[in-house]
């Protein structure tokens, strides 16, 4: 055990000494190549981003702005639709995320099988990917129109009676965006599982295949833990971007009817539309700490596991 | 509003353009005007902007404007551009106005949102000049702080309240309503007739708010101090008498007088309905005249308008809008301050207010003494002329206190769909005041 670890340190500071970025001194280029790229990230993400931890702690007016310590973190925190959009991204982010991994493998495991107009398939499966938010919300607030919309205007062909209203009742609108958040999404999280299903070298299915192994054998022993650097890759993307969403539901329901879909993001907007400056930015300063805290142990811990396997 | 952000992004980038195409335009004009100051002395031909919002009424008055401007005064030239309107509108004048990039003139709302540009600071004083004396005193007190008045009218006042169809009055043999009871009682007759009674439409937050805007002549009436109270954080619409403007909302879903649609239903369905006559009620400004008399000419005659009814008929009477304001920001110097002055001056005329009606027709009365409403307005706007008359009016809340909390819209959508109580909404839009008045540094809060 101690040797192996010793090893392994001994191994990894051979690696660490032998990087190139290590002893720059001695490198090729001198080091004011990096200036002019240097000034952009400075000027452009690096001031900005230190000037808003500042404005954070101001109420701004943009003519005016004056140091009011900690009140917007206290304001930001009481407002009654806070904790309910804190929810309502958690759990917009988690589902997104689990529906994605879920169906996406699901799907890449048809399409890398032997099915008719797999070329196809695929470019359709990955076609809403390519469809800028904005538009795929306006396009389903068209469709998901309670009494003059396509869908609805199927359920009552079908079911009869009034459908539900899909973005205006406060129980269902989170949800209906989340469906149409995994429309849009699943293609991308579909091509990232076809490229680690086919990064599976064909020997392992062979082999399984001689021993008698069925289809879900294979799929829960050679497909479901050897793509799992692709799972991560999906949970990460998918999760960052459903907690700082905001696109997608801003278009359909605007956090509607009242606070039911609002998630922070959308506060954050809101709070900014409004003119409370200092406020919004402060609300930018939570999400930036909140997608901090969630995504960046999750991808230690993944990271961790991919190494393991 | 998911058109609002595509056509944002557009228009920033316009805009952006635009100011640099500007710079370059003013950097260029008042060079000409020096040159010609120098050897001639004559009044120099001035090219000044004028910024409005896109919205299409907005644009083609104020394109005549211009035209009859430029007649009268051919020596300067005014040049129309346009920004978003709504609260995206309000963002990119403050950030106009923060960066000293806000054209030589620009219309914006009077009341509270003209309030919270910071007038002081922003915008040129305009108390001393001889027009004052044309406006009217309604006018000129939204757009004063400070005891300072820096704005003339760029419109006609309108009315908030109920919009309604006079077929369906006349077939169910009804009277417009006085009180509060007799509006529910004849809701009810028309929900027996198997019509929606009240038309309230969702899908454009903003519709939602009307119920509890437009009560406010009433509250007035009750106690003629609540404003001046609301501002120094002593009357909460969650105490009487301000709840009832709550309770009224809850009590037509509650009744359900709503149209099944209600939820999702944009404002233009709203006005279909009601003059489909699928509908006998809608809580609006009259500004919306003229989009329903273009759905259908005929219903310029049959659609009526009354004030929003109190408890009270012997009190009964209306909330108006006050027309939204043109102001000169304190950026604009020189010859170019003097010649928007002079088109300030003319806005304030007669001649304005004619050449403007020939564009649009008013929607509510002038703010600009000698212009009147033509007799053969549409039947709503004659009825809101009617309150005028009578001198039955008061003016809404957010005119006479700079305090109006952004999020009235969403609670008002959940008072009115059941979601929350009245007692709860009202509750939580006193809460959402106090971010405003902190906002604007007010005593008291």
């Amino acid at each position: 055990m101690s040797v192996g670890t010793d090893l392994r340190r001994a191994n990894s500071r051979v690696g660490r000494a032998s990087h190139p970025g290590a002893n720059f001194a001695k490198h090729a280029y001198p080091l004011w190549f990096y200036l002019p790229a240097g000034i952009i990230f400075l000027t452009l993400f690096i001031v900005p981003t230190v000037l808003s931890f500042y404005f954070a702690f101001t109420r701004w007016t943009l003519f005016d702005s004056w140091f009011i310590g900690f009140d917007n973190f206290v304001q930001f925190f009481r407002e009654p639709s806070l904790i309910g959009s804190l929810t309502h991204t958690l759990v917009y982010g988690v589902l997104t995320s689990g529906l994605k991994v879920v169906l996406g493998m699901l799907l890449a495991v048809a399409l890398t099988g032997p099915v008719i107009a797999r070329g196809y398939l695929r470019s359709v499966t990955f076609f809403p990917v390519l469809l800028s938010s904005v538009g795929v919300g306006i396009t389903f607030k068209v469709l998901l129109d309670p009494y003059h919309g396509v869908v609805n205007g199927v359920w009552s062909a079908v079911f009869g009676g009034d459908g539900p209203g899909w973005l205006t009742d406060p129980k269902l609108a989170l949800y209906s965006v989340i469906g149409i958040d995994v429309w849009k999404g699943l293609g991308l999280a579909t091509l990232i599982y076809i490229a680690g299903i086919m990064a599976i070298p064909a020997e392992y299915f062979e082999a399984a295949r001689v021993d008698g192994a069925g289809f879900w054998k294979i799929f829960r022993t050679i497909i479901l833990p050897l793509s799992f650097p692709a799972t991560s890759t999906v949970i990460v993307l998918s999760l960052i971007g459903g907690l700082r969403s905001f696109d997608l539901i801003w278009t359909t329901t605007s956090g509607g009817p009242g606070w039911a879909s609002d998630v922070i993001a959308s506060v954050i907007y809101k709070q900014y539309q409004a003119g409370f400056y200092g406020l919004s930015t402060a609300g930018n300063v939570v999400l930036f700490i909140v997608v901090t805290a969630i995504v960046y142990p999750l991808s230690r811990w993944l990271n961790k596991r991919e190494a393991e396997l | 509003m998911s058109l609002y952000k595509t056509g944002r992004r557009v228009l920033v980038v316009g805009c952006l353009a635009g100011t640099l195409a500007l710079t370059a335009c003013s950097g260029g004009g008042s060079g000409n005007a020096t040159s010609s100051g120098t050897t001639g002395g004559s009044a120099a031909a001035q090219t000044i902007t004028y910024l409005v919002d896109n919205s299409e009424n907005a644009v083609n008055q104020t394109q005549a404007l211009i035209a009859a401007f430029h007649t009268a005064h051919p020596e300067i030239t005014v040049q129309m551009e346009t920004r978003a309107q709504g609260t995206d509108g309000d963002n990119i004048v403050k950030t106009k106005l923060a960066t000293g990039e806000m054209e030589d003139v620009f219309a914006y709302n009077s009341g509270s949102l003209f309030t919270a540009l910071d007038p002081a600071k922003n915008l040129v004083d305009l108390t001393g000049e001889a027009y004052m004396a044309n406006l009217t005193d309604s006018f000129k007190t939204a757009v004063t702080t400070g005891g300072k008045v820096y704005g003339v009218p760029s419109g006609t006042s309108d009315g908030g309240g109920i919009l309604y169809n006079k077929k369906i009055y006349e077939q169910l043999g009804l009277k417009v309503p006085k009180t509060w009871d007799e509006f529910m009682a004849n809701c009810q007759k028309i929900k027996d007739a198997g019509i929606a009674p009240v038309i309230q439409t969702y899908g454009d937050t903003w519709t939602s708010q009307l119920f509890v805007l437009a009560d406010f002549y009433n509250i007035s009436q009750q106690d003629a101090k609540w404003a001046e109270n609301y501002t120094a954080n002593k009357a909460k619409y969650a105490d009487e008498p301000a709840l009832t403007s709550f309770k009224r909302l809850q009590a037509v879903y509650d009744a359900g007088y709503l149209n099944k649609d209600f939820a999702s239903a944009t404002n233009s369905q709203g006005l279909q309905q009601l003059v489909d006559g699928t509908g006998a009620h809608y809580p609006m400004l009259t500004w919306v005249v003229g989009t329903y008399v273009a759905l259908n000419p005929d219903a310029a005659n049959y659609i009526g308008f009354f004030a929003q009814p109190g408890d009270d008929a012997a009190k009964n009477g209306l909330t108006a809008w006050v027309s939204g304001g043109v102001y000169i920001p304190t950026t604009t110097t020189g010859d170019k301050l003097a010649a928007a002055k002079t088109f300030l001056g003319w806005l304030a005329t007669p001649a304005a207010c004619e050449a403007s009606a020939a564009a649009l027709a008013p929607t509510g009365p002038y703010n600009v003494k000698g212009c009147s409403v033509p007799a053969d307005s549409p039947q709503a706007v004659l009825d809101l002329q009617q309150y005028f008359t009578d001198g039955n009016v008061g003016v809404a809340l957010e005119f006479l206190s700079p305090l109006k909390g952004p999020n009235l819209e969403k609670i008002t959508v959940e008072v009115g769909s059941g979601m929350t109580p009245a007692a709860a909404g009202a509750a939580a839009y006193d809460e959402d005041v106090k971010k405003q008045a902190q906002q604007l540094a007010l005593p008291g809060w």
